[in-house]
């Protein structure tokens, strides 16, 4: 039995946990205390004080995220003292923050915006000196603008705590206290994997996806390219909550109709490309099983994750899976197969991807993702840039009909779709594998040991005589934990899936962002990865290689996996890289 | 845009023997709860300041980021990026010589070596430090070069004095 702890709450009575905090309490009895720089299970260091709160007794105000609950507590969340400290401190902090909210990325979607608006401040009441920053824009997925940072550290915890990466902190003190890197380097000279979990964990504007709508916008509106597009797996689960549908809603035909009414000539699935990565990868693992290759087998689809290794654990280069991500297989085939078959030439079409990632901005530069001298991808963007254009373009999205991919690139399995969340590319690489290995159609294609939030799993199944021991984990920092054991010895495994973000694309660092309360009561990856399930189970094909596009991809053109010609298109090489 | 790093213009000179005495310190430390300002210290009482060579070596060996062990060195003012130059000029900005126009002085200081407080010129010459109160107001402004005390000083007299240094 738990101890409990009974309090009162602005005159409710509230029993929780002992070691609870006030806040948690709070948010347990539906009480909303306001927060910045507070985020569950992320950053609790009570820096922001907005979440101070009166508790009777005390000499002051306290910050209610790092306060524990006692018993017999009174605590007032809204008394006019508090209040008004919280307009105080608001209007301290806006003293020092460049206040361009028009022309702000994050406006309408900032937390500090929507506390100044509820609390009513005067954005002048402290004018004096402010801090200047240059807008650091150098690094191929991540914009800085220190001038919107508020030093609320929720950037700085999860890069160091829940990825393993620490490459940004605080430096120095006082009025000049700024977040950045040792030795004040840019983001891109340092060991950063571009992840984007600072992006999506920063309250305001001051951390955002470096913007490539403006690229794109010229590709469509330019007559001599042939542009075409292709969503993630994940992306179809996520962009809905952009235009205010309910998280969790699968608008697949919606993202289509939206991509072709905004002008691209063909709409493709990178769905398709990850079905043909099963294929690549499956291959590539029975080969090494068989013959007694280097294993564990990593896998490479998440481009967080490969530069972490190259960075962090070059020496599991070796172990990384040669196979493109399903990105660069979904480029690298429209320049090659694609223009063939459509007679286009190459130089002409423009591949843009729509990623729930910011990494992929890096991973499309990489010199490995190239095919015949031309880039496989031409632009990627996240969910939240393409949400932007959708609404330039004066589309209304919850209004527009169901459409279908074209087909030629169009056609995936439920095993592609549950890429987008941890553990989905294990299962669909399961789902093929086993059954080639057994030469025998399977009638349980669920790997439910492998699903779930756990940041390390592990599962063992028994596969045509052969104890197939297998892992997987989500959040660089637990992929850290999982090599330094196996270097130990402490650990083993033939295959290993790495999702760079804890929970997978669905948890992305291009998704759709949403505020500290949100996350804190609704179980957001939750109701994606549901999504995501869902679509696999009403999915009529649901083994990569029964998809009847990719049999004809290879059947036509790239002739077996693991061919020659497939290793030439889908395959690449990796660097080690200094920390 | 990009930044200006904070890494020293001075080439860095430390030697195996200073290295080797760095390693021991950090393994005699490595492993106890607050660790890292106790190794920092030592360091840069092996160093005289603490480059981004000898952070890199604090880091990898504590198994901890670089930009941690960077955010403490930039926090204490106690900690210094930059070694001290051959000649070390104490700027004093306390009171009296802040009214008798020490700002004019510093400032003049900081355009002729192309130097902040903090900073050393990167033939390792002259390092500048902004200081309080030496006990020399009546000579107010004031600024030390080493042992010499210079007072009265005005802007215009600073280019000669650097000069005289530099023909040592």
């Amino acid at each position: 039995m738990e101890d409990l702890i009974n309090l009162k709450i602005n005159g409710i009575d509230v029993s929780v946990p002992k070691g609870t905090t006030v806040l948690e309490a709070a948010r347990q009895a539906n009480i909303k205390i306001p927060t910045l720089c507070y985020l569950k299970d992320i950053n609790a260091i009570g820096a922001c004080r907005i979440c101070v709160v009166e508790v009777k007794g005390a000499r002051s105000l306290v910050a209610s995220c790092v306060y524990p609950v006692s018993e017999g507590m009174e605590v007032y969340t809204n008394s006019a003292k508090v209040l008004q400290s919280r307009k105080t401190t608001l209007e301290l902090i806006l003293s020092n923050h460049e206040r361009k909210c028009l022309s702000c990325v994050r406006s309408l979607n900032c937390e500090l915006q929507a506390l100044a608006r509820e609390y009513g401040v005067d954005e002048d009441t402290f004018s004096g000196e402010k801090t200047k920053y240059d807008i650091e824009d150098t690094n191929p997925c991540i914009v800085r603008d220190n001038n919107k940072c508020i030093l609320c550290r929720r950037c700085v915890a999860v890069c160091n705590h829940n990825q393993g990466v620490g490459v940004i902190g605080t430096n120095n003190r006082g009025f000049a206290t700024d977040i950045g890197c040792a030795f004040n380097m840019d983001l891109k000279d340092a060991a950063c994997i571009g992840c984007g979990q600072c992006v999506v964990n920063c309250p305001t504007g001051a951390l955002s996806e470096k913007d490539d709508t403006a690229i794109v916008w010229n590709a469509i509106n330019d007559p001599s390219k042939h542009v075409v597009v292709a969503p993630a797996p994940s992306v179809r689960v996520q962009i809905g909550e952009c235009f205010d549908m309910p998280i969790g809603t699968n608008t697949e035909g919606k993202l289509v109709a939206a991509l072709r009414r905004l002008g691209f000539d063909k709409v493709f699935d990178v769905d398709t490309a990850a079905d043909i990565t099963i294929m690549e990868e499956g291959t590539e693992f029975i080969d090494r099983l068989k013959n007694n290759k280097t294993l564990p087998l990593i896998t490479s689809c998440s481009p967080g994750w490969i530069k972490y290794c190259e960075h962090y654990f070059p020496e599991f280069i070796p172990n990384l899976s040669s196979c493109k991500s399903p990105q660069g297989m979904y480029g690298a085939l429209m320049k090659t197969y694609y223009a063939e078959k459509s007679g286009i030439d190459p130089k002409d079409i423009f591949v843009v991807s729509i990623m729930p990632c910011t990494a992929k901005k890096f991973e499309r530069g990489r010199e490995g993702y190239m095919t015949d001298g031309l880039a496989d991808i031409d632009a990627a963007l996240t969910v939240r840039e393409l949400s932007r254009m959708i609404k330039k373009a004066g589309i209304d999205f919850v209004g527009l009909p169901d459409e279908e991919f074209d087909p030629i690139f169009g056609i995936a399995t439920g095993a592609a779709h549950i890429f987008g969340v941890t553990g989905g590319v294990m299962e669909a690489a399961l789902r093929t594998v086993v059954e080639v290995l057994e030469g025998k159609e399977s009638e349980d294609i669920e790997y439910r040991d492998v699903r779930g939030f756990d940041g390390i799993k592990e599962a063992s199944y028994n596969v045509a005589g052969t104890e197939v021991k297998l892992a997987v984990v989500s959040g660089t920092a637990n992929a850290g934990k999982l090599l330094k054991m196996i270097k130990e010895g402490k650990a083993d495994y033939h295959f290993i899936e790495v999702m760079a973000c804890p929970g997978g694309c669905i948890n992305g660092g291009g998704q759709p962002i949403h505020d500290a309360y949100t996350r804190d009561t609704v179980d957001i990856r939750g109701l994606r990865s549901e999504a995501i399930y869902s679509h696999d189970e009403k999915s009529v094909l649901r083994k990569s290689h029964l998809n009847p596009v990719v049999k004809e991809i290879y059947d036509s053109y790239l002739e077996n996996p693991g061919s020659h010609k497939a290793h030439h298109i889908l395959h690449t090489t990796y660097i080690a890289r200094g920390k | 845009m990009s930044k200006e790093t904070t890494i020293s213009k001075v080439p860095f000179k430390g030697t195996a023997e200073e290295e080797k005495k760095l390693r021991e310190v950090i393994a005699s430390w490595k492993g106890k709860a607050g660790c890292l300002m106790p190794v920092m210290q030592e360091a840069q009482g092996i160093y005289g300041y603490l480059p981004i060579e000898v952070q890199k070596i604090i880091a990898d060996e504590l198994d901890i980021p670089l930009e941690e062990v960077y955010g403490v060195s930039t926090f204490y003012s106690q900690f210094s990026l930059n070694p001290k130059g051959e000649y070390k000029i104490g700027v004093c900005l306390g009171t009296a010589c802040y009214v008798k126009g020490a700002k004019e002085v510093y400032d003049k200081l900081c355009s002729e070596l192309n130097i902040q407080s903090g900073g050393v010129t990167a033939d390792g010459i002259f390092s500048l430090e902004a200081t309080r109160c030496i006990g020399c107001c009546g000579l107010a402004p004031v600024m030390m070069i080493n042992d010499d005390v210079y007072g009265q000083l005005t802007a215009d007299k600073i280019p000669a004095i650097l000069d005289s240094y530099r023909r040592k």
